[in-house]
């Protein structure tokens, strides 16, 4: 089967800086990938890199088997949904019409029912008609999350989708991507919470430092050694009634061995 | 839909307004004589002189509407302008250059230079509008073509010999719509109407990048092109109004606010009713510039700043509100 996203060799350098470093990575449809590491460890970068707003020094990016440069912006489009860390908004226009930019290729009315149909998905449904800057910060983060899963996508990539929410938004905003890859989507995600990346993705790749350092089932990949060498913490996953669950104390730099 | 019918009513009723009234007072039998008998005085003053000119505000108030509904949408910022990437500068400055030069007689000499100057303008912002995506980018660099246009202008002042030139100079930079006759409205016409065009062919775009240029960028439309074509359609609609007015403010960082609420804060759907509010704006500026009773007449610009700034302040404090969050 071709792989949804396909990175052989991506390196990113800014200047002298390595951003990322030889990177390669697969991801199969209907498989939810998750992207950790500590700040700084490129992972935005690489997200940028998959999706193709962030130039390669090189390395090749594939996007359902064809390269992203043979590709026409709307056929990427297409194929390839992306949400931004970033959640600024430039003018209060309602949640409703936010969501449906997602699906501006089709018809006006048949994009407002989609993206009424994903802001109820994420349980926002009441807040349609609401200007985003009238929100608070957790539900204008979900009207975003609409935007993206109404672009129907075959991958969807998302930059921190559940960062700064208290933990059942982040638990739901989580369960509804691992639903879009039952339902055969490709997902990637950036999460700093250990716990809900490890508990949402079927494989996480841990970068550290523009390297990656793992690609792995989550409790392969977050074994103690990489939770001590990249994230500084004495600890390991444990698969708790509830799901996998981080439980560790901080060591600090530099004395990890 | 029904915003722009009671909008496209409310000018309907300036336009009429600013026919019917003037510093020539007409008693109920000359009102009767201009629609009945045509060339008789009552109907030169009302169908001669007054009602091009209020059509030349009108459209010269559209252009500017449109041109900074375009503005604010692209730059995502309330407070642009079609004045903020220095478009009307240029504008300005040329027409100045080519008053100096004498050329002001020459028909359609000034109206070349000013959307010349603008286009000029433009030419530069829509390459830069290409190569960067940041409106702060953009912003920055209208400044600096802004303040160069400005110093040009001084710069003309500066050297110029003749006070006469400099007072028909001023005049200009003030703005007005006085003695504009049928043909200044035809000949401005294709080039809004081409602004226009462009601005509504932006209009997707504008909408898309409310949420910011990357996810723009990778929403499938051709946002390169896009943003050049709200630039060109602005500039374009800026030099044709300020060839056909003059320079003048305000109307295009007003109009946009008067209607951003009714149609739910989408810049592409602020547009058209934008171009319509600024024509009801600068149709009642010139109504009052003529009808204030004072020694010379008022300049278009003047009145515009002189009522609007107040009228402004009020609803960007109601509007304050929504920007806060």
């Amino acid at each position: 089967m071709t792989a949804a996203l396909e990175l052989r060799g991506v390196s990113v350098r800014r200047g002298e800086r390595t951003i990322l470093s030889d990177i390669s990575l697969d991801i199969a449809p209907g498989e939810m990938l998750g992207v950790v590491g500590p700040n700084g460890a490129g992972k935005t970068t690489l997200l940028r890199a998959a999706i193709g707003l962030q130039p390669l020094s090189a390395g090749e990016v594939r996007l359902n088997g064809r390269t992203l440069a043979s590709l026409g912006g709307s056929e990427r489009a297409a194929i390839a949904g992306y949400l931004p860390q970033e959640r600024r908004v430039a003018w209060n226009m309602p949640a409703r019409d936010i969501a449906a930019l997602g699906a501006a290729s089709l018809a006006p009315r048949e994009g407002l029912a989609i993206a009424e149909a994903c802001l109820a998905e994420l349980e926002v449904g009441w807040l349609a008609g609401r200007g985003v800057l009238d929100m608070s910060g957790g539900e204008r983060a979900r009207v975003l999350l609409a935007r993206l899963l109404a672009t129907r996508a075959r991958l969807l990539v998302a930059d921190e989708p559940a960062a700064g929410l208290d933990p059942e938004a982040q638990l739901l905003i989580l369960e509804r991507l691992r639903r879009r890859a039952a339902d055969g989507v490709a997902v990637i995600v950036t999460s700093h919470d250990l716990t809900v990346a490890a508990r949402a993705c079927d494989r996480l790749a841990v970068l550290h430092e523009g390297r990656l350092v793992a690609l792995a089932t989550p409790l392969e990949a977050l074994s103690p050694r990489v939770l001590a060498e990249v994230f500084a913490l004495d600890g390991a996953l444990i698969d708790t009634p509830a799901g996998l669950t981080l439980a560790a104390r901080r060591v600090g730099r530099g004395e990890s061995g | 839909m029904r915003l722009m019918l009671l909008l496209i009513l409310a000018l309907g009723g300036a336009l009429a307004l600013s026919i019917a009234l003037g510093e020539t007072g007409l008693t109920p039998a000359q009102y009767l004589d201009a629609f009945s008998k045509p060339g008789s005085p009552a109907a030169e003053i009302l169908f001669g002189i007054r009602a091009p000119r209020a059509c030349c505000a009108a459209m010269a108030g559209a252009a500017l509407g449109l041109a900074g509904a375009v503005m604010q949408g692209l730059l995502r910022n309330p407070l642009a302008e079609p004045g903020v990437l220095g478009v009307s500068a240029w504008s300005g400055s040329a027409a100045a250059l080519a008053i100096v030069l004498g050329l002001g007689a020459a028909p359609g000499a000034l109206e070349a230079a000013a959307l010349g100057g603008a286009l000029a303008a433009g030419a530069v912002v829509a390459l830069l509008a290409a190569r960067f995506r940041e409106p702060e980018t953009l912003i920055l660099f209208g400044v600096a073509l802004a303040a160069l246009g400005g110093a040009m202008t001084a710069l003309i002042f500066n050297l110029s010999p003749s006070p006469i030139t400099l007072a028909e100079v001023l005049a200009w930079l003030q703005g007005s719509v006085a003695n504009r006759d049928w043909s200044d409205l035809a000949w401005a016409a294709a080039p809004m109407a081409l602004g226009a065009a462009l601005c509504a062919y932006a209009g997707a775009g504008l909408r898309m990048l409310v949420l910011g240029d990357e996810t723009a960028a990778l929403s499938g439309l051709p946002m390169a092109r896009l943003r050049v074509a709200a630039v060109a359609g602005a500039a374009l609609l800026t030099g044709a109004s300020v060839a056909m007015a003059g320079v003048i403010g305000f109307v295009g960082l007003a109009a946009p606010h008067l209607v951003r609420g009714a149609v739910s804060d989408d810049p592409a759907r602020t547009l058209a009713p934008s171009a319509i509010a600024g024509a009801i704006l600068l149709t009642l500026a010139d109504l009052l510039a003529r009808v204030i009773p004072s020694e010379t007449e008022l300049r278009l610009g003047v009145v515009t700043a002189l009522f609007g700034a107040p009228l402004f302040a009020l609803v960007a404090w109601r509007a304050a509100r929504s920007w806060r969050a």
